[in-house]
C-alpha cells in the first residue's frame, strides 16, 4: 500500500456522521428500556424510521415506530427497527469499503442480488431479546441474564445456529460484567446496540447462501484471531489461485471453538485440535492445494482437513507483494454489512515507525497495536521495529486503522517472518514455553476435571 | 480498539470497546471454576486430599455471607460461624487473580482500603446454602469443552478482537 493510495482513503464519506447520529438517538433508547421511553427517545426512533421514507423499508419501519412509542412493539416491530438500524450501518459500511477499493484499486465480487436468507426460525432467543430490550441496559438483572443460559445452551448445539449461539453469549457475559448495570459507570451504547440489532436479526433470517466446491493454490496470508470468554476464532486470510488459471480471490476460512475464559493465550490452539493439517500449515507456512473444498458466496472457505494437499512453503510476504494488488475482493453478505466486518488484507513496506503508526511518506496509517493476540508472537515493539508488515485495513471511529498480522523484522541481526499463528503448533519461544509450562495446561486440567465429574 | 479507560463520548459511540477485560491466566488446578454471577462470587475448589471430591464455596454481594460443603451437600468441616475455610479463602485468592481486585470488590460491595487483602474486607457470617446450583453451572461451564468447533464462518466475532493480555 502506497502513501498515496492511504491520502485518497482520507476524509470520511459523506453522510457517515448524519447516520451515526440517526443510530445514537436509537441506542440511546436502548438505555433506560423500551418499556419507559420518554419523548426525547420517542422522537429518536420516530426520526430513524423517518429517514427510511421512500425506501422499500419506510412503512414497515414507521409502523414498528409507532407500535414502539405506543409502548407495544410486536416482535416483528422489533426486527424491523433492528433491520433499519442496520442498513444505516449497511451504508455506513458500503460507503467505506467503496472507498478503500477505489483507492487501493481493488475489484470485488457484488452479492448475487437473488440470494436472500431463508426465513430463521425465531423462538426463545428473539422472547429473551425482547425482554432486554424492553428492560434497558440499565434494567438488566441477575435474572434477566440467568434467563438467557438455558437459550445460548440449546442453541450452541443446534445444527445452523452456532453464529447465534456465540453472539449472545459474548454478549450476556459482558452485561454479566458491569453487572450490576444501573449503577455502571458508563455504557458501550453503539456496542450494545450493534449486538442486540445483530442477534434479533440472526434470530429472524436464517443462513443465506449455498457452498460451491472451489479448487486451486491457496497461500495464506495471515491468521485473524477473536475472542471472548467462552468462544475463539481463528481466522485465516489467503488467496487463492484457482485451478482454471482464472483471476486470484482473496479468501478466508475459520475455525471458532468452544472455550471458557480461563483458557487464554497460546492454550487456545490446543482447542482446534481437530485440524491437525490446518495447524501444520500456519505454523510451518506452506502453501495448500486444496480441492473440491465448499465456498461460501462471500469467499468463505468450509476448512476440511480432508480437501487439501500440503504444498511447499510459502512465504506471505511473497504471497502479498504477488497478489495483493491484483487479486479480487470477496464480496459481502447484506446481514455482515458493518463498518467493523471491514478487514482489508495490505502489505506495507519502505515506512517509518511513528508514535502509534506508520509513515508511508506523506501519509501517516495509524497501527492498532491492542489487537495483537496472546497466542502469537507478535508485539508492539517487533511491529514498531518491522521494515514490512502484512496487516487487515479496518476502520475505527477514529479512522483508517491497520492491524498487524505478520512483520518482517529483525531478529538477532537475522531478517524474520513473524506472524500471529506462528504457535499454532505450540509456543516456539523458550520464555513462553517456560511460562506455559509452569501454569500448567488449563485445558488439560480441565479436561480431567470434566472426566472425572461430568458423567456422574 | 478503544480500552477500558472511558473518556470523552467516544467510549459510547464506537463499536469495538473493551467491556469485560480478558481474564489473567491463573493455575485451575485448585480452584477449576469461579465466577461472580447470581449475587455471588462461587466457585468449586479441588480438595486437597481427595482427587474425587470438590468443594463448593461461595460469598454473597452485599451480606458477604459465606457457605462451604461439598458439592453432595456435606458441610465443610474448616468452617465456622465466623470464620471462612481455606477453600473460601483460596477462592477469593483466584478470584483476585482471574478478575482483579477491583471487579471483585465492585461485585461483593466491598469497601477496600487501598493496598488490603481483599478476604480481610469481607465481614459475613456463615449461613448454609445448597451446593447444586454452583455445581451444576460448574458442569455446565466443563460442557464447553465438549461442543464441537465449526468451520462455519461467524461474522459476529468481528465485535471480539483477541487482545494481548497484559
Amino acid at each position: 500500500m502506497l502513501a498515496q493510495q492511504l491520502t485518497a482513503m482520507q476524509g470520511a464519506p459523506a453522510g457517515i456522521d448524519d447516520a451515526a447520529e440517526l443510530a445514537a438517538g436509537f441506542d440511546d433508547a436502548l438505555v433506560d428500556g423500551l418499556a419507559r421511553l420518554g419523548e426525547e427517545h420517542a422522537a429518536a426512533v420516530t426520526a430513524l424510521a423517518a429517514a427510511f421514507a421512500g425506501s422499500p423499508l419506510g412503512e414497515r419501519v414507521a409502523a414498528a415506530a409507532a407500535a414502539v412509542t405506543a409502548g407495544s412493539p410486536s416482535d416483528a416491530d422489533l426486527v424491523a427497527l433492528a433491520g433499519a438500524r442496520t442498513a444505516l450501518f449497511g451504508s455506513v459500511h458500503d460507503a467505506l469499503l467503496g472507498t478503500l477499493d477505489s483507492a487501493l484499486g481493488r475489484d470485488r465480487t457484488s452479492w448475487p442480488a437473488e440470494l436472500s436468507p431463508a426465513p430463521g426460525r425465531p423462538g426463545a432467543a428473539l422472547a429473551w431479546l425482547r425482554e432486554l430490550a424492553i428492560s434497558g441496559w440499565r434494567g438488566v438483572d441477575d435474572g434477566l441474564l440467568s434467563t438467557a443460559e438455558p437459550v445460548i445452551e440449546a442453541l450452541l448445539t443446534a445444527p445452523g445456529r452456532r453464529r447465534l449461539a456465540v453472539l449472545l453469549d459474548g454478549f450476556a457475559g459482558e452485561l454479566r460484567a458491569g453487572s450490576p448495570l444501573a449503577t455502571m459507570a458508563r455504557l458501550p451504547t453503539r456496542r450494545w446496540a450493534d449486538l442486540w440489532c445483530r442477534a434479533v436479526l440472526l434470530d429472524a433470517a436464517g443462513t443465506v447462501g449455498t457452498p460451491e466446491p472451489v479448487s486451486g493454490r491457496l497461500l495464506v496470508l495471515g491468521v485473524d484471531v477473536a475472542e471472548h470468554a467462552t468462544a475463539v476464532q481463528v481466522q485465516v486470510h489467503g488467496v487463492l489461485e484457482p485451478s482454471d488459471g482464472g483471476q486470484a480471490v482473496l479468501v478466508r476460512a475459520a475455525v471458532t471453538a468452544a472455550k471458557v475464559e480461563t483458557i487464554t493465550g497460546p492454550a487456545v490452539w490446543a482447542l482446534l485440535r481437530r485440524h491437525p493439517v490446518l495447524l501444520g500449515v500456519l505454523a510451518g507456512r506452506a502453501s495448500v492445494e486444496v480441492s473440491g473444498m465448499p465456498m461460501l458466496p462471500g469467499g468463505e472457505l468450509l476448512w476440511d482437513d480432508g480437501c487439501v494437499a500440503v504444498g511447499e512453503a510459502a512465504d506471505p510476504f511473497v504471497t502479498a507483494r504477488l497478489h495483493l494488488a491484483g487479486a479480487r475482493g470477496a464480496a459481502v453478505a447484506p446481514i455482515d454489512r458493518h463498518p467493523v466486518a471491514i478487514a482489508e488484507p495490505v502489505v506495507l513496506e519502505g515506512y517509518r515507525a511513528v508514535e502509534g503508526g506508520f509513515d508511508l511518506g506523506g501519509a501517516t496509517i495509524a497501527v492498532d497495536t491492542s489487537r495483537l493476540p496472546s497466542c502469537g508472537p507478535l508485539t508492539p515493539a517487533l511491529v514498531k521495529g518491522s521494515t514490512a508488515c502484512i496487516g487487515l485495513l479496518r476502520h475505527s471511529a477514529d479512522g483508517w486503522q491497520l492491524q498487524p498480522l505478520a512483520v518482517q523484522a529483525k531478529v538477532k541481526r537475522a531478517l524474520t517472518v513473524l506472524s500471529t499463528a506462528d504457535w499454532a503448533l505450540g509456543p516456539t519461544d523458550p520464555a513462553v514455553q517456560k511460562a506455559q509450562a509452569k501454569a500448567g495446561d488449563a485445558v488439560g486440567v480441565l479436561q480431567e476435571r470434566a472426566g472425572r465429574l461430568l458423567r456422574k | 480498539m478503544i480500552d477500558g479507560s472511558p473518556d470523552g463520548v467516544a467510549w459510547e459511540r464506537a463499536s469495538l470497546v473493551r467491556v469485560a477485560p480478558p481474564v489473567r491466566p491463573r493455575k485451575l488446578a485448585k480452584v477449576p471454576f469461579l465466577e461472580l454471577a447470581d449475587g455471588r462470587l462461587q466457585g468449586v475448589v479441588s480438595s486437597g486430599s481427595d482427587i474425587e471430591r470438590v468443594y463448593v464455596s461461595s460469598f454473597a454481594a452485599g451480606t458477604h455471607a459465606f457457605t462451604c460443603s461439598t458439592n453432595n451437600n456435606r458441610p465443610c468441616g474448616g468452617v465456622s460461624a465466623q470464620h471462612a475455610c481455606k477453600h473460601l479463602q483460596l477462592l477469593v485468592a483466584e478470584a483476585t487473580l482471574q478478575y482483579g481486585t477491583q471487579r471483585v470488590a465492585r461485585y461483593l460491595r466491598v469497601e477496600a482500603p487501598e493496598g488490603a487483602e481483599l478476604i480481610t474486607c469481607l465481614r459475613g457470617h456463615h449461613e448454609p446454602a445448597p451446593a447444586a446450583a454452583v455445581f451444576s453451572r460448574f458442569l455446565r461451564h466443563l460442557a464447553y469443552l465438549e461442543v464441537p468447533d465449526s468451520t462455519a464462518p461467524v461474522p459476529e466475532l468481528a465485535w471480539f478482537p483477541a487482545t494481548a493480555v497484559g
